[in-house]
This record gives structure tokens, C-alpha cells and sequence, in this order.
């Protein structure tokens, strides 16, 4: 019932796993990570799609589909990650930096703008936040003003983590 | 006064730099704002929001729709009542009034 | 007395998208937009549209604006499109289809079109409460004009009213401008518009109050805070009220298309809570029930403005075919090609609403 609630007003719960998420195996070994996309709705959009340069996700038969992904083809570029109006999509690299840890790359359109080195604050579905991360990288993929933050954080909260802050 | 306006922004570039500042009046006072502009929004960045009170229960009306269409932001401009400064862009030298009440017009001379 | 092959009122995603329409197919065309810029809501949204390629998905909505402007000064340039902005049309006589406007404040005339396009949008409706008339309260449509044209933040802390795609949007763009937001209000059980719009949000610390409404609006002069309180399934008050410290309360409880023009002429009109109020019954090619008016947009039925691109076009298109017989081939090829996105953009369970409400209003053809 609570997760009904929480879900209704924008928040995935652990319940309702409508992310669709890579298989363990693949995304354990996948150098630059693999895409996650949260878009668990049915609604008419498909830029994912079109802004992926190996066709990874894959083409929509009809343009309501929910995302689906071909992970054998995802290299974890980050293009969809700034092109999805809904910013729905992340990029999380488990096999970066030290065994408990790794990247995620989240869109990002707020200031202050981060940049590589700074520490921020990383915010959970709820905007609470669980970590305090170092930024190791900005791109900003299609020149458009949505930059693609490339943060290290737990391994253990890849899952978790949705959004960063500069403090 | 400093006027309250966004100087920057993740996504937009108002490019206020290029923008011509016109002094104008308002109840008196000189402010400033952009030539172009609707009048609203230069007295919404100099911080006033009344800009005229009802006939009979005198309270105070402002910034509404935005769009023309809902009366809230009459006031009175270079003596001219019922002005919607919502769509009316501001001009050098505007003599902008608080609206008291149902607007009077004054023929011309 | 001006006159005019085709008069497109409204020079927002539909007008323009009608204007430029029939201007292709060698009209003379008149629009005219009570604004001080064209391009209506367009041009106020920073965010990336969703939909196909078609309707520029991934690009921001102010940059939409931009590509129909280009178009629109490739047909100013060959003398078909003639623009007035700050114009605002203030009736229709249907004895003899003369349309009377005024520019500015004080400039008025008159113009006969021999067709009509109504592209007149939409405009926010109210919901009531203790001071809801105080400055300070305003609609989202207007807080996104304020900072996103203009660039003057319209406070330092709104409350939202409503978790529609408008209340979620502007919510979002608030902050871009720097403006926290103290929270949304939502009446229903869950949010009315895309759950993606609303995780954007959450996770950036904002509160949605699902089940809740504003009691009253706090202030004298000016509004200085709000009280908002639980409500249960047949929306009466439950539990305590909850005092909110904002300086802004943005109302975006939905909007209500705008037909005075449409009445005036007699078009025949339904009220369709789907649609949000009333709209003027239509065939498939958006006229209307009088023979040389046709509607698009909002106006038609509140919807998004990438179905509003897609409404224009057809107008524009049928009303110029209308008198351009040669232009009737165009017309079936593009028109099909037209409905086909139109169908797209209305699929799935979030055009449920706008099928049933389209359902009541279209019709084959006027015969």
C-alpha cells in the first residue's frame, strides 16, 4: 500500500521493478557500463531510441513500448542519458574503480554545474541524500545544455542513487 | 534597487546584456527595465506585485494569466486606465499608476 | 475593409503550424496573436519534447519554436504570410463573417477572411480558496512566461497546485531558475501527468502531497503562505491542516480551452469533461460545423503541443484546400500521413482520456 502511494507520486519502490536492468553476468565485466532505464510507464516517446548509436535499444514497434534494451550492443556512451526528455536513463559501470565501487553517469540540468574533481552529494528516488561522491568526469553529449555527470559511488547503491548535488 | 532577475540559468541565455534599459515610473517612483518587455514584468523584477485594488472590497489584484485575458493586472498607463501590462511592452519614459477602482477615461483635449 | 484568404488566430504550436501549412499551398494567410512573441507556449518550454522524430523529440520546446519561426519568415519573405502580434481578435460576426480586432490597447478594425483558422489555446482554470485571489497566486502557464521569456523569477519558494505534466514541468523549470519549490499538491491518488516528469523532481528533495488541496492562501497584501490538509477519497478534509512557507502558490489544476470566438459564430459546441470543457464538434480534417471555420490546438481539446503541431497542420491544410482545389491531392496524401501520428501520439493508457473525449466530439463529415 505504501509503495502504491510512494509509486503513484513518481518513485520506483523495490517492488515494482520496472527498470530494466542489464543481467548480472554481462553488466560485472561490461568495461564503461551499461544503461538502466526507469520509464515504467506507457507513454508516446522514443528519442531513446533514435539518440543510440549502436542500437542497443532497440527499435519500437509501436512508440508507447516501454524501452527495451540489447545489452550485447550497449557500450555505456551515455548519448540516451542526455537525450531522454525524461532523464530516465543511467549509465552504471560496476567494474570501475575499487571492488566496492563503482561509476554512474546521471543527466544532470540544475546549477551549480559540477565539474571533475568536485565532491557532491549524492541524492536518492526521494532526494535524501545517501553519499558523498567525487565527480570524475562531465560530458555533455549532444551539446544542449544536459550534461552527463560521471560519479563514483558504492557498488551497493547503484541502485539507489538517482541524482547528484552540488553542495 | 537591484532588479530581481535570473542572471543565469542551466538551459537559457536572456541575453540581458543586449537588452536596452529604459527608465519609467511607477506611483512616482523611477525604476528601470527593459524596453520591450511587458510592463508586468518590469514591475514584478523592481518587487511590485499590487498593481490595482477592486472598487468595492478594495483588496489588491496582480499578476495573473499572463495572456490578456483575465483583467487581474490592469493599471493605469500615461493616464490611460484598464492597460493590460501583462501584453503591453514597456516604453522610455512610461508613467505606470496603481488602477483604484474602475478606470476613468478622460477624453481627449 | 482588409481582407484575407485565410485568417489563423493564434500563433502558438497550432496557428503556426496552420499558417505555414497553407501558406504552402499558396494562400495568402493572416495570423494574428495577442502576445508579445509568437509561438504561445512553445516558446516557454525548456524542457525536451517527448513523441517521434516527427514531433522533435529530445529537442527543447523553445527550439521547436525556433524551426517554425524559420518557416514562418521563408513565406513572410515571399509575401504569403503576413504576421500581427500584439493583436488580439475580440469577435467574429456571423451575419457577415467579419472578424474585429485591436492591436495594442488601442488600435481597432476589422477584416474579412473567407476562411478561419481558431488556434486561440487554452487558458487556466481556478479552484477556490480563502485569498485565492491575493497577488502572488498565479498560473503556471504565467510563472513560465515571468522567468522563462522574460527571465524574472516570480518568487523565492512556490507552492504547486496540481501534479498534471504542467504542475511537474513548471515545478522543474522553477528550479532551473534557481526558485525552490516547497512542494506539489494533488488532489487525486496519484499524479495526473508522466511518472518520469514527477521522478525528475522527487529526486531532487521535492514533496508531492498525493490526496491533498490548499485550504487557504495566507496573507494581506500579497500572498506570504498556505495552509493545505489531507483529503480522502470523496474529498472531504481529513486531518490536521499543514501550514507552507511560500511567497508563490502556481496553480496548474488544468486547463480550459478557450471558444468564445467559436460561440460567436455559432459553431456547434458540447462540453466534454475529457476534453476539459467545451470544444467545437469536428470532422477528421479539424472543421468545425460552420463551413469556413476550422479549429486546432488546445482550443480543440486540451492536449499537448505535439498533437497541436499535428491539429495545425491538418487545419491549415484542409482550409486552404478549401480554396484551392489543386491543393485537394496534397491534402489526402499529407493528411493521412498527418492522422497516422496523430493516432501515435493518442496511443497507449495516457491518450486514453483524450480517445473518449474525441469519441464525443468528431464526426465523419459535415456532408
Amino acid at each position: 500500500m505504501m509503495n502504491e502511494k510512494l509509486f503513484n507520486s513518481g518513485i520506483l519502490t523495490e517492488e515494482r521493478q520496472k527498470a530494466v536492468i542489464p543481467p548480472l553476468d554481462l553488466w560485472e565485466k561490461k568495461k564503461n557500463g551499461l544503461v538502466v532505464i526507469e520509464c515504467p510507464q506507457q507513454i508516446p516517446c522514443n528519442p531513446c531510441h533514435d539518440s543510440c548509436p549502436t542500437g542497443a535499444i532497440m527499435a519500437f514497434e509501436n512508440i508507447i513500448d516501454i524501452p527495451r534494451i540489447d545489452y550485447e550492443k550497449c557500450t555505456g556512451c551515455g548519448r540516451c542519458v542526455a537525450r531522454c526528455p525524461g532523464l530516465a536513463c543511467f549509465v552504471v559501470d560496476l567494474t570501475w574503480g575499487e571492488e566496492d565501487e563503482a561509476l554512474m553517469k546521471l543527466p544532470h540540468e540544475m546549477l551549480p554545474l559540477p565539474q571533475a574533481g568536485d565532491e557532491v552529494a549524492c541524492l536518492n528516488r526521494m532526494g535524501e541524500e545517501v553519499h558523498r561522491g567525487k565527480v570524475i568526469n562531465v560530458t555533455e553529449p549532444w551539446k544542449d545544455c544536459t550534461r552527463v555527470v560521471h560519479v563514483s559511488v558504492p557498488k551497493d547503491m547503484v541502485m539507489t542513487i538517482r541524482a547528484i548535488k552540488v553542495v | 534597487m537591484t532588479r530581481k532577475i535570473i542572471r543565469e540559468h542551466p538551459i537559457l541565455n536572456f541575453e540581458h546584456e543586449n537588452k536596452k534599459v529604459v527608465k519609467f515610473t511607477f506611483d512616482g517612483r523611477e525604476m528601470e527595465g527593459f524596453e520591450g518587455e511587458p510592463i508586468a514584468a518590469a514591475l514584478h523584477s523592481n518587487g511590485v506585485q499590487v498593481y490595482r485594488i477592486t472598487p468595492k472590497q478594495e483588496r489588491t489584484r496582480g499578476f495573473f494569466c499572463a495572456i490578456g485575458k483575465c483583467s487581474s493586472c490592469f493599471m493605469i498607463v500615461d493616464g490611460v486606465p484598464n492597460v493590460r501590462t501583462c501584453v503591453t511592452a514597456l516604453e522610455a519614459g512610461m508613467k505606470v499608476e496603481t488602477q483604484t477602482g474602475m478606470g476613468i477615461l478622460k477624453p481627449e483635449e | 475593409m482588409k481582407t484575407t484568404e485565410i485568417l489563423v488566430v493564434g500563433g502558438g504550436p497550432a496557428g503556426l503550424s496552420a499558417a505555414i501549412e497553407a501558406a504552402s499551398l499558396g494562400c495568402d494567410v493572416t495570423l494574428m496573436d495577442s502576445d508579445l512573441k509568437l509561438g504561445g507556449q512553445l516558446i516557454k518550454q525548456t524542457h525536451k519534447f517527448f513523441g517521434s522524430r516527427e514531433e522533435f523529440a529530445g529537442t527543447r520546446g523553445f527550439e521547436i519554436g525556433n524551426l517554425l519561426f524559420d518557416e514562418v519568415e521563408k513565406y513572410k519573405k515571399e509575401g504569403k504570410l503576413e504576421i500581427f502580434s500584439n493583436t488580439t481578435v475580440t469577435g467574429y460576426y456571423k451575419e457577415d463573417g467579419i472578424v474585429s480586432y485591436t492591436i495594442g490597447e488601442e488600435t481597432y478594425d476589422l477584416i474579412k477572411p473567407r476562411r478561419i483558422v481558431m488556434a486561440t489555446g487554452a487558458q487556466e482554470k481556478r479552484i477556490a480558496f480563502r485569498n485565492n485571489d491575493l497577488p502572488g497566486v498565479y498560473g503556471a502557464g504565467a510563472v513560465q512566461t515571468l522567468m522563462n521569456v522574460y527571465g524574472v523569477a516570480p518568487g523565492e519558494k512556490v507552492l504547486m497546485i496540481g501534479a498534471g505534466n504542467i504542475g511537474l514541468i513548471v515545478s522543474y523549470q522553477l528550479m532551473q531558475a534557481g526558485v525552490k519549490v516547497a512542494g506539489v499538491v494533488e488532489a487525486m491518488p496519484r499524479i495526473g501527468g508522466y511518472w518520469v516528469h514527477a521522478a525528475k523532481i522527487r529526486r531532487l528533495g521535492v514533496p508531492v502531497y498525493l490526496q491533498h488541496t490548499i485550504t487557504e492562501a495566507l496573507g494581506d497584501k500579497v500572498i506570504e503562505g498556505a495552509v493545505i490538509q489531507e483529503i480522502d477519497n470523496t474529498f472531504n478534509l481529513v486531518g490536521e491542516p499543514i501550514k507552507v512557507d511560500c511567497d508563490t502558490i502556481c496553480m496548474a489544476i488544468g486547463l480550459t480551452p478557450t471558444c468564445e470566438l467559436l460561440w460567436s459564430a455559432g459553431c456547434e459546441m458540447k462540453f466534454v469533461p475529457q476534453l476539459c470543457g467545451y470544444v467545437a464538434r469536428r470532422d477528421a480534417m479539424m472543421r468545425t460545423s460552420h463551413p469556413d471555420i476550422w479549429v486546432a490546438g488546445d482550443a480543440a481539446g486540451i492536449e499537448e503541443a505535439s498533437a497541436a503541431m499535428v491539429e495545425g497542420r491538418i487545419a491549415g491544410l484542409a482550409a486552404a484546400a478549401s480554396l484551392k482545389p489543386e491543393g485537394c491531392q496534397m491534402l489526402k496524401d499529407k493528411s493521412a500521413e498527418y492522422l497516422k501520428r496523430l493516432e501515435n501520439l493518442r496511443a497507449g493508457e495516457t491518450g486514453a482520456k483524450i480517445r473518449c473525449g474525441l469519441e464525443q466530439v468528431c464526426c465523419e463529415c459535415w456532408g
